[in-house]
């Protein structure tokens, strides 16, 4: 056996000791690495990880946030979820709905605005990465969309289309059942070209312009044919990123609805996971029910993650 | 005449002639279809800004008006006066905003370029799991999890400090895993080789790693001054001294004197400050992409 000690042979036969000790010399020679993660997984270790694993345990119990400890209540959370709740069972449906319309479609407009901003000189390609990401800046805009969906005859929307005679009175966009979820998409594929569509831009400025000209000289032809050769297999993890930001904000999204069309709203039209948790969490108290609830949509997302990063690696092959 | 001038300066070629397959139709089209879908986007933002300078008596006309006839400060000036009625003055709560925003962004660019770096880019014991969690970690989602941070919060004795506002926001696992996707893209070959030149990880970080990642970085650094900027941090910060102003300006707008255009002033009071450190962000991604070399 020539060297073993520096060629550990991977799939041959290792004594426990002899993989312990390997494993140390490899931390010893990746101490520099370490250190300089230091700081930043000691803060990511408190305030994250912490709490996180603190969470865990609180939807298995009946928690009130006054009497400590919380009593332990098994799975019985998870029973009158499915089996008692109606108002749950619906926001599964619009949650659902919800992340259908906006997370495919708004993952394909960021991309898509994305490259042909690309397409555009340094200065428009600054200007308009600002319009469309402005949105995603401006924190108190929901008061504005109430104007535009105001039920009376001064909303925009309203007065627009009363103006050009399609209606002749008032829609209450915010509180007719009919409207609610639609008006509601809207405002969140506005509010959609957010982290992702940064980091897609950021993806498309890294690409290194000596790609491009090299592959001009190999026969690209146009623009399309670069996106498809070039640029996508050069931005991968960019896309997965966004991918990842797309699934939280397509799933966990409630404070556009609820800033819009209020809390609760009618019928339950746009009753979200996140809404119906926000509702157990913050109004009623319940918080071992709510963080039932947010583990069914942890869950959720964890299997969205799965299949994207399976359906977009296979793609990145 | 263009012979002649290509010919004396052959090697300068316009950087458009480098791409492929452009035609100048195809790049107006694509400008005409941007700023079409741009008005669309921009409206809601444009009335912001127009019902924040609107007179009252114009608040109410029919139909709506989209721009306005006599613009007034009044919604400012009624906001600033408020702010100036409270116990601490003014420039207090401007001063608190900017140095949390400042300490956030430059302490995330700094901490979390690092991790992404040997998260990316060396492979030492535990580099899959701490991947992997980052990932769970932003998937993770509990309307508990603000409790639990309070708790560890007041354990560390961080409760109402300034600590208790930027540090749990310079662990973003967001901007973490930006970069660290980022860097994966950087050859493996340019880090070995400076290896071989005999600088050590910190170095290879600094000096040749993290000045090739200025779109990410930079846009790392917009998510950090956006969601610092916006930090109200109601339940950790009790004493009026350390308020940030966005805590106290919805205050103003929502309680002390409700009126719509004040709330929009509000609104544009907030969204100045990021737009324009959006702006600084991005050209700089310009201006350095213009000379970066990342050769495989």
């Amino acid at each position: 056996m020539p060297q073993p000690e520096k060629q550990p042979d991977q799939t041959g036969r290792k004594t426990k000791k002899e993989q312990r000790q390997q494993l140390l010399r490899r931390i010893r020679q990746n101490r520099e690495a370490y250190l300089m993660m230091l700081p930043f997984m000691l803060l990511f270790t408190l305030f994250t990880v912490i709490p996180v694993i603190m969470s865990l345990p609180v939807g298995l119990t009946d928690f009130d946030m006054a009497t400590f400890p919380p009593k332990w209540v098994g799975l019985s959370n998870f029973y009158n979820l499915f089996l008692n709740d109606s108002v749950f069972i619906k926001s599964i449906r619009v949650t659902l709905i919800f992340a259908v319309f906006t997370g495919p479609l708004s993952y394909f407009l960021s991309f898509l605005l994305a490259w042909l901003i690309n397409e555009m000189n340094r200065t428009l390609k600054v200007i308009f990465t600002l319009i469309f990401y402005a949105p995603s800046m401006a924190s108190g805009v929901y008061a504005v969309w109430q104007l535009i969906f105001s039920g009376d005859s001064y909303g925009i929307a309203n007065s627009a289309l009363m103006n050009l005679g399609i209606t002749t009175s008032a829609i209450q966009w915010l509180t007719d059942s009919r409207y609610i979820l639609a008006v509601v998409i809207i405002v969140q594929l506005w509010v959609s070209m957010g982290a992702g569509f940064l980091a897609m831009r950021a993806g498309f400025q890294n690409i290194d312009p000596a790609l491009y000209e090299a592959g001009a000289v190999e026969g690209i032809k146009n623009r399309w044919q670069e996106l498809i050769y070039i640029t996508i297999p050069g931005m991968g993890p960019s896309l997965m990123f966004a991918a990842v930001m797309q699934i939280v904000s397509a799933f966990t999204a409630d404070i556009v609805a609820r800033n819009l069309v209020g809390f609760p709203s009618t019928d339950y039209a746009a009753h979200t996971i996140m809404t119906h948790a926000y509702d157990y969490g913050w109004v009623r108290f319940e918080m071992g029910y709510a963080s039932a609830i947010c583990m069914i949509l942890f869950i959720a997302m964890y299997a969205a993650n799965k299949l994207i990063s399976r359906v977009l690696g296979k793609y990145m092959e | 005449m263009s012979e002649s001038k290509t010919g004396k300066r052959p090697v300068r070629l316009k950087a458009s002639n480098r791409r492929a397959g452009r035609k100048h139709a195809g790049t107006v089209m694509i400008f005409l279809l941007l700023l079409i879908l741009g008005v669309f986007m921009v409206l809601p933002i444009w009335l912001m800004l127009v019902n924040a300078v609107k007179p009252v008596n114009e608040m109410f006309m029919f139909p709506p008006k989209w721009y306005t006839l006599n613009p007034t400060l009044d919604n400012f000036k009624d906001t600033y006066r408020v702010l100036g009625q409270m116990w601490v003055p003014f420039s207090r709560y401007v001063f608190n905003s900017v140095f949390v925003t400042l300490a956030v962004t430059v302490l995330q660019c700094v901490f979390a370029s690092m991790a992404a770096f040997c998260l990316a880019k060396v492979d030492f014991p535990g580099n899959k799991i701490i991947n992997a969690i980052i990932v769970l970690a932003l998937l993770y989602n509990s309307n508990v999890i603000y409790l639990m941070q309070y708790i560890v919060m007041a354990k560390l004795h961080m409760i109402n400090t300034m600590s208790a506002l930027i540090f749990p926001a310079v662990a973003s696992a967001m901007g973490l895993y930006l970069m660290r996707q980022s860097m994966a893209s950087v050859p493996d070959a340019m880090i070995e080789a400076a290896k071989v030149d005999g600088a050590g990880l910190f170095t290879i970080c600094w000096r040749i790693v993290i000045p090739n990642q200025k779109p990410a970085l930079m846009t790392m650094a917009i998510f950090a001054f956006q969601g610092a900027w916006n930090i109200t941090g109601g339940s950790v910060i009790y004493d009026e001294s350390l308020k940030t102003l966005p805590t106290v300006i919805q205050q103003a707008a929502s309680a002390g004197i409700s009126r719509q255009g004040v709330t929009m002033a509000a609104a544009v009071i907030l969204f100045v400050p990021p737009v324009l450190f959006f702006i600084i962000a991005q050209s700089q991604v310009m201006e350095t992409m213009a000379h970066s070399g990342i050769k495989d």
